[in-house]
């Protein structure tokens, strides 16, 4: 008997059947990181969301590494709860091996290497690690999922990033006025402008609300301050 | 033939003529643009008196806010409103459509509307499209057999239910209603369960936000509080932005003078009917 | 991609103390390459009405040449020109048509009503829905930057001079962080007695 006329039984048939299976989710959540002379301020808002609904008002997205070091991260919120536990680690073998603790910009090498160790399964998280460099001066490092790392001044990131980074442009790095001048911001400058880049980010994007986090790092250590955003 | 000055009669209802370039765009792997949509939450429940509807006020596109302050409880009649949600343009525009329906129909009858024809016309229009018309009302109204109120889904199919709700937001507003609503409620009570489920709706659905849109419909008289309840205040700016004069590079300027017509308003005569 | 960024361009209209602008960038290009850059995406309408199209540029004109057509048609029956309100309400229509096939434009309505010169400024997506805030409007593939910079920069009560600088302000900075639209703009400020047309100096890249 010919296989050509054999009856089709698809119950029978043996094609492989493709599944597909996506790993990532997109928790939303915004970081902002503006960098000064002898400073640097970072926020993230603390919603926690997924699709149209919303896992928690108060979590927060800044993860000290160390002293003057703090990790923001928003994206996939699993990948964000193993990367830094992962990191935190890192840092203490750092600290027992070398009897010293990791200075902010080894641990902007570190980070850059662990996301490239998963080129090809990479982290789904925007991360943006600020601090202060061996001269005490503010030092934001931003990077892509998979572990191209950028110094700069300032930077937004996250769902309202888009949103959020042409005002830090126009504010802080003056760009397109013919009259401002380059200089240095002040604490407190750096500090309205990120509260206000989050309340115009709030009022549009729908995964950035309910209150932003705020750390300060200086050469006196970090301290926290919270604010409210819209809760809808 | 038709020319200029003589074009031809449009055909009414929906052109297909770009369907087949559009088609083609798409084929080439150019993606279809997403339409403004309600991420809503639509609610409506009866009570002692009549009926109250509710809606908030947020129109999104994808994960933006489109629009802060939009009027989602559409007039159909003077005795009826009605809620959408989903496709904002095709909310809109069927709701208009049927509006006007609705007019011709009690012009015709010299009565009252009822609220089932009104809900009979939608379904009916809804239906003709198979769902691609992507309008989910609440209806709600008065007429001389009572109060009503129906849910309507994109395809056609209809509920009449004492109590109600529709859009992302539903699952939270009906949790609300669900364990609070009873028979026979006065309108007080009724106005703050509506203003409740609506604002589960926008503080735990993120596809609905803003402010609270109420519209209380009586027997003979309706009661339609726009922005009954700013559910979210916009946070305080810390600085002002104004720039100072000059701050933008000009490379040319062109200034056109509008000079001013001389309009002469003529008032209203009477028509002469002697 | 979606079809609405394959020329790019950035649209932003605003409300002032009777005034309103309106001011789009000025680049033509297809997809990442850029073909001309000194392209109008902002059209008159009536002296004190102007209608911006952002969008798959082909759709920018042809929907700007069945407006300027019906427009005359009406202006020509009625003998007056067209309102802002009532010119919004017929393109809203005119796309709403072609529900099912629609022109890729996202329209951007700013003017002043005839008699009362009240600032109107509206937008609607590609299906006609009218969108009509009280203080700004954008469109076009550089929108989510726009908002942040409105949303910011934007406040009640600015005067045409004032409404200027933040208009151009947030345009520009918007498309310097949108990859497919930029290359020079143009502000309109729509005043009673005049309109200002003002071409501005911004980076080529």
């Amino acid at each position: 008997m010919s296989l050509a006329l054999r009856p089709s039984f698809p119950d029978y048939e043996s094609v492989s059947k493709h599944n597909n299976f996506n790993p990532y989710s997109d928790n939303g959540g915004s970081v902002v990181a503006i960098a000064g002379d002898d400073f640097v301020v970072v926020g993230a808002d603390t919603r926690l969301s997924a699709g149209f609904s919303i896992y928690t008002r108060e979590q927060s997205k800044l993860f000290p590494l160390s002293a003057n070091t703090v990790l923001g991260c928003s994206g996939c919120w699993c990948d964000t709860l193993t990367l830094t536990r992962i990191l935190k680690s890192r840092m203490q073998m750092y600290q027992q091996e070398h009897n010293k603790t990791m200075s902010t910009t080894a641990c902007a090498q570190m980070l850059s290497i662990i996301l490239y160790y998963k080129r090809f399964f990479p982290y789904y998280i925007s991360n943006m690690l600020v601090g202060l460099d061996d001269e005490g001066k503010g030092c934001v490092y931003s990077y892509d999922p998979v572990g191209h790392c950028e110094r700069r001044t300032f930077r937004a990131s996250g769902s309202a990033g888009a949103l959020l980074q042409p005002l830090l442009d126009n504010q802080i790095g003056k760009k397109n006025m013919l009259n401002a001048k380059e200089e240095p911001v002040s604490k407190e400058a750096a500090l309205s402008i990120l509260k206000d880049v989050f309340i115009s980010a709030a009022e549009r994007d729908i995964y950035t609300g309910d209150s932003i986090l705020i750390n300060i790092i200086t050469k006196d250590g970090t301290t926290e301050e919270t604010f409210q955003l819209r809760r809808d | 033939m038709s020319s200029v000055l003589c074009p031809e009669i449009p055909s009414p209802g929906f052109s297909f003529e770009n369907c087949h370039r559009n088609a083609m765009l798409e084929a080439k792997g150019l993606a279809m643009p997403k339409a403004q949509k309600t991420g809503t939450t639509i609610v409506g429940i009866i009570y002692k008196d009549g009926v109250i509807l509710g809606a908030d006020t947020r129109a999104t596109e994808d994960t933006t806010v489109a629009d802060k302050n939009c009027e989602k409880i559409h007039y159909l009649a003077p005795n009826m409103y009605c809620c959408g949600a989903g496709t904002a343009a095709d909310t809109e525009m069927t709701t208009q459509m049927v509006a006007s329906q609705l007019e011709l129909h009690r012009l015709y009858t010299n009565r009252v509307a009822r609220v089932a024809t009104a809900k009979q016309i939608l379904k009916q229009y809804l239906f003709r499209y198979q769902g691609y018309i992507g309008a989910a009302l609440v209806l709600g109204g008065v007429d001389s057999t009572g109060p009503h109120l129906y849910s309507i889904h994109p395809h056609g199919s209809t509920d009449k239910l004492p109590y109600c709700t529709m859009g992302s937001g539903s699952l939270a507003a009906i949790a609300v209603f669900e364990s609070r609503w009873k028979e026979n409620m006065d309108e007080a009570e009724g106005i703050q369960l509506v203003r409740d489920a609506i604002a589960a709706g926008i503080f735990n659905d993120l596809g609905s936000g803003s402010n609270v849109d109420v519209c209380i419909i009586r027997k003979g008289s309706v009661d339609y509080k726009r922005t009954y309840d700013e559910a979210n205040k916009k946070g305080e700016k810390q600085n002002s932005y104004k720039y100072a004069k000059g701050t933008t590079a000009v490379l040319t300027t062109k200034v056109v003078d509008i000079e001013e017509v001389a309009v002469r308003s003529i008032d209203l005569e009477r028509m002469d009917t002697a | 991609m979606s079809i609405l960024a394959y020329n790019g361009g950035a649209m932003v209209a605003m409300k002032g103390e009777n005034c309103v602008s309106i001011a789009a960038d000025r680049r033509f290009g297809i997809q990442a390459q850029t073909l001309a850059t000194n392209f109008e995406k902002i059209f008159e309408m009536g002296p004190h009405l102007y209608v911006g199209l952002p969008g798959l540029a082909t759709d920018t004109q042809t929907v700007m040449e069945k407006l300027r057509f019906r427009k005359n048609l009406y202006e020509l029956k009625e003998n007056r020109p067209m309102a802002p309100k009532v010119f919004s309400a017929m393109l809203s229509h005119m796309l709403y048509e072609k529900r099912f096939g629609p022109f890729f434009v996202e329209p951007v309505v700013a003017g002043l009503e005839p008699k009362t010169y009240e600032p109107f400024i509206c937008n609607m997506d590609l299906i006609g829905c009218i969108n009509q805030p009280k203080d700004f409007v954008v469109g076009g593939t550089a929108s989510a930057q726009l908002y942040g910079m409105c949303e910011a920069l934007w406040e009640p009560n600015l005067g045409p001079d004032e409404l200027f600088e933040t208009t151009s302000q947030a345009l520009i900075n918007a498309f310097d962080r949108d990859a497919i639209s930029g290359w020079g703009a143009t502000v309109y400020i729509i005043e009673k007695d005049k309109i200002t047309i003002k071409n501005l100096k911004t980076r080529m890249d």
